[in-house]
Parts: C-alpha cells; structure tokens; sequence
C-alpha cells in the first residue's frame, strides 16, 4: 500500500502556543481521508504544512512520495490546495481564472481553453463562464474554486472545510464531485466542522486534539470504539429529550432503561423511545471530552 | 474526462510572468475609475497650478514650464499607488495561498503587478503632457531628450512601483496598504517641483535638496526647458536604482516571511 501522505513527529507552535505536538498521519493513496477537531485544533496549520506552505519546526512530512522541505517543488507539481477563503480573482471571469491557472499549470493557450470549458460544464457553471467572478454566489465561488484545483486532476487535494457557508444541493454536489475525484486516483485530504460530511465522504478519519491525532479509523471502527448503543427518548413533536449512551450489554441498557423509569419527562403523553447507533458526532464529544477531563488538573497544578 | 496524470507539466520558463502580466492588465483595464483617476487628479492640480497659483508664483504666465515636470511626477505616484492595494489585495485574499503552492517562482504575481503599473503609468505620463501642451506648455527638448525624458520617467515609475509593491505586502489591509501609499504622495510638494527650493524655510531646504524627486525633477526640467543640468542625472539615476533595490531586497524579506508566518 503506497501512502500519498506520510507524516511523523510534526511540531509547530506560535509564539508561546504549541499547534501541533507531535503528529502522525499515513494516508494511503487513492482514499478519502477527513481531519477532523474543534477550532483552534491545528487542522489548517496541518494543511499548511502539509501544502508547503508553513515549515514545521521539526518532524517530516512525504507527500506524493516526495518531502515538503526538500523537494518543495516536485511535491507542488503533485497537490491543489483549496483553502477556506475562496482563492479566485473577483476581476477575471470564470473563464479567464481557469485560463489563467491552466497556464500556470503548464498547458498551452489551447489546452487551458479547452479544459476551462470542461471543468466549467462539469461545476455548472457555463452560464456564468463569461460574467466577472466578484458577481458570484458563494456556491458559484467555492465550485469555482474547487475547479480551479481540478485543471490538472492533483495526486493529492487538500481541501480545508470545502464545504463550509454551502447550502445542501451544493454541498451534495460537491461530495459527489470528491467521491469521483478519489475513484480516479486523486487522494483527498479534507478538513470539516461537519461530522456527517467524513461520515459519508471519508475512508479513514483522524480526529485532532491537543496537536495530536487523539483517534483514528473508518468511521465504523470509531463508532464502535466508544461502544455501544443510544438509547434517546423523544417528545410526540420529535424534540430530543434526553440521550444515554451504553455500553452496548444487556445490562448497560437495562441501566439505562432504569434510569428512564426515574426521568420525569418520559411518563408524558406521546413520548417515545429509540436505540439507535452512536453517531460521529457522540464520538466526536466522547473524545475531546476525555482528552480535555484528564489534561485540567495538569493545568492547574502547573500554575 | 482526462484525470489521469496526476502531476502538472513543466511550465515555460517566463509562462508565469506572462500569465501575471495578462492578468495585472486586465484588473487595470478593468478598474476604469482607478485608471481615470489617476489621470484626472494630477491633470486638475496642473490646472489649478497654471491658472490659479500659476500668475501668482510667476506673473510672466511663464509656470506651466516649471510646474510640467513636478506634474508628471506627481501623476506616476498617484497611479503607481494602486500597486499597494492590488498587492495587500492578493496577499489578504486566498489566491496568494493557490499560486504559492504551485510551482512558480515567488515574485512572478508582483512582477506582473509591476509591469501594467509601468505600462498604465506612461500612457498616463503621455495624456497629462498633451493636456500640458495645450494650455501653454511650451518644451525645448530635442527628440533625443524626449527619448531621456520619458527612460527617467519610466524609471522612477518602476522605483515607486517597487516601493508600494513593498508597502502593500508590509499592509495587513488593502486599506491600510492605500494609507501608507498616501503619505509618500507628499514628497512633490517637498521639492522643487512647484517652488524654487530657495523659497523656503532653511530646514525645509536641506529636505527638499536632498530627498530623490528633487534631482529628478530638476534633470526633467533641464531636459524638456534647458535649465542647467548640473549632477541632477547622476542623482536622479542613483535615487532610481537604489528606491528599486532597497523594495526588491524589502519586498522579497517581507514575502517569505508572510509565507512562514501563517
């Protein structure tokens, strides 16, 4: 299994704040892989790594085979970096930002029309192709740029919160765009706030904490690694009442179910109860929340 | 769909700065007000200098001679000035990101931000020396002196140029970086551009005698109206390259440090 990103040890820290402490990271090529973490966790600073475009102050990073540090240039012939502010030119219309990347990428004047057009059919956006990008919708934007990095389909695309600020057609759209970048070969590397986005899109998830990966695994493994299943009890209108999680035994539910029997709210009319499996997101909260417990009494004797 | 390479050709060896140079031209096409400013504004102040302070300054009606040069200067900072804004504007926006991690060579965007603002700036140096030769502007120059007039204009607009590509990198705003540039629109009137240098205040005298848009204009002047030329050339030459200079060394610091910083 060849990996297209193969990241050991990285650190980086600003002034006084320390990003990352510490991270690995394997990618195998070809696959779909979700960074995930709360704000501030390190995840743009690990794509700027990453990216080349931030050193790390130690720990090596391969990308496409080749290092971030010394072979700067042959990783940047192999990766397109979609950031979080849509990086296209307002002045330029759509087709003269594919153009022009499309000769910043090494195709003649020729080729860089003929693949604006396509990529332009591809994102829907061939009716704006000739209108200035400053008067775009955010969607039309993000699309935009996200085809911007598909003039010369990358070995690998990062992608930080690509979906962020879209409304749901869009954003399906473009899940089902990064589904068929990874079909052909291209590994993606993504960043999101959204848990459902990496459960529907990723291969593997790694979740970020403290500059360090505090979980990794296919969204399957991750749910089955903080146990068993929830039990909610919800209102005759559909509102959440109330959610505990087991520990996936007999008796764990029967613990829970008795500690229903004590909750005022589930004798009302209409109130209904349900199992369900845990999502991403009781995974989410289950390891931040652990990571962050242990680390506060650290904190305090430190001071 | 071809989405089989997976690695992005080689690019030609200027592709880049072309490709810059194209889009810096559209965006100044494209921002008209900008452009007509910075025509009209220098173009009103040779108005007002010529029909309202002119008589006054030199009641022979004689000043539009002296005051073309300070004119041309003074229209070369206003339309440069916009070089800072463009910069702050790529390096405050995301696109700055996408061209860094492609394989170019770093200063090929601010090449390209330079070259439109040379190419703008000289047609602008042209309208406003029309404009001058209609209402009274009356040169001696020889074609040969043309020649030189407009080689030192070009140069100093490639030095101011540099110097507010820098200033827009050092900005942490567009709107900053348009503040800053304001302030060297100051120099002109610190110099002999509008009044003798020998009319003002002792202190003012040894600023304006030794900041760079004295020499220069005063080789302007001598070339266009044969006033004498003195060493003003080799000063205003020297000015020329060591402004470029210093914002090339300036500019590149402050470019690799913004790639680290973030």
């Amino acid at each position: 299994m060849t990996l297209a990103i193969d990241a050991r040890g990285l650190r980086k820290h600003f002034g006084r704040t320390e990003v990352l402490a510490g991270l690995d990271l394997a990618v195998p090529a070809g696959t779909v892989f979700a960074l995930l973490g709360p704000n501030g966790a390190g995840k743009t600073t690990t794509i700027n790594i990453l990216t080349t475009l931030v050193r790390a102050d130690s720990g090596t990073a391969l990308v496409a085979g080749h290092d971030v540090v010394a072979d700067t240039e042959e990783v940047k012939r192999r990766i397109s970096l979609t950031g979080q502010s849509a990086a296209v030119d307002g002045v330029l219309t759509g087709t003269e930002n594919l153009v022009m990347m499309g000769r910043l990428s090494g195709l003649s004047r020729r080729e860089a029309r003929v693949r604006a057009a396509e990529l332009l059919d591809r994102f829907d956006l061939a009716d704006a192709a000739g209108r200035r990008v400053g008067t775009y919708s955010g969607g039309m934007r993000r699309r935009l740029d996200l085809a911007l990095s598909l003039i010369v389909a990358p070995a690998v695309l990062f992608l930080d919160e690509p979906t962020t600020g879209l409304d749901t057609r869009s954003r399906q759209e473009l899940w089902s765009v990064i589904r068929s970048l990874a079909g052909a070969g291209t590994t993606v590397f993504l960043t999101t706030q959204y848990l459902e986005e990496a459960d529907r899109l990723a291969d593997r998830i790694a979740v970020l904490d403290g500059g360090r990966v505090a979980e990794e695994g296919t969204p399957d493994e991750l749910k089955a690694r903080i146990g068993g299943d929830v039990v909610e009890l919800r209102d005759a209108d559909g509102v959440l009442l109330l959610e505990l999680p087991t520990d996936g035994s007999v008796h764990g539910l029967r613990a829970a179910l008795d500690e229903l029997d004590r909750a005022p709210a589930a004798a009302a009319d209409g109130v209904a109860v349900s199992i369900r499996r845990p999502s991403l997101d009781d995974v989410f909260l289950d390891i931040t929340a652990r990571n962050a417990a242990p680390a506060s009494p650290e904190l305090l004797e430190a001071k | 769909m071809t989405t089989t390479t997976l690695v992005r050709p080689r690019i030609g060896a200027f592709t880049a700065e072309s490709t810059f140079i194209t889009r810096s031209f559209l965006h100044s096409v494209r921002d008209v007000e900008s452009a007509l400013m910075a025509i009209v504004l220098p173009v009103m102040l040779m108005l007002m200098f010529t029909w309202i302070f002119g008589n006054a300054i030199d009641p022979s009606g004689g000043y539009v001679d002296y005051v073309v040069p300070g004119i041309i200067l003074l229209c070369a900072g206003f339309g440069s000035a916009s070089t800072a804004v463009s910069v702050a504007n790529d390096m405050t926006t995301g696109i700055i990101d996408r061209f860094r991690t492609m394989p170019l060579r770093s200063g090929a965007v601010l090449t390209g931000h330079v070259v439109a603002s040379l190419a703008r700036n000289l047609v602008a140096t042209a309208v406003v020396i029309l404009v001058a030769l209609l209402v009274g502007f009356r040169p001696t120059a020889t074609p040969l002196e043309w020649l030189a007039v407009f080689g030192l204009v070009a140069l100093w607009i490639l030095a101011i140029t540099y110097l507010f590509a820098a200033i827009g990198l050092a900005a942490s705003t567009p709107e900053a970086a348009n503040g800053y540039g304001f302030i060297l629109l100051f120099l002109p009137y610190l110099s002999s551009a509008f009044v003798p240098v020998e009319t003002m205040p002792d202190w003012l005298q040894w600023i304006a005698e030794n900041q760079p848009i004295t020499p220069i204009i005063e080789t302007l002047r001598s070339l266009l109206m044969g006033t004498p030329m003195g060493d003003s050339a080799w000063w205003a030459v020297g000015w020329c390259v060591v402004i470029i200079a210093g914002s090339v060394a300036w500019g590149a610091w402050l470019f690799r440090r913004k790639a680290g910083r973030r």
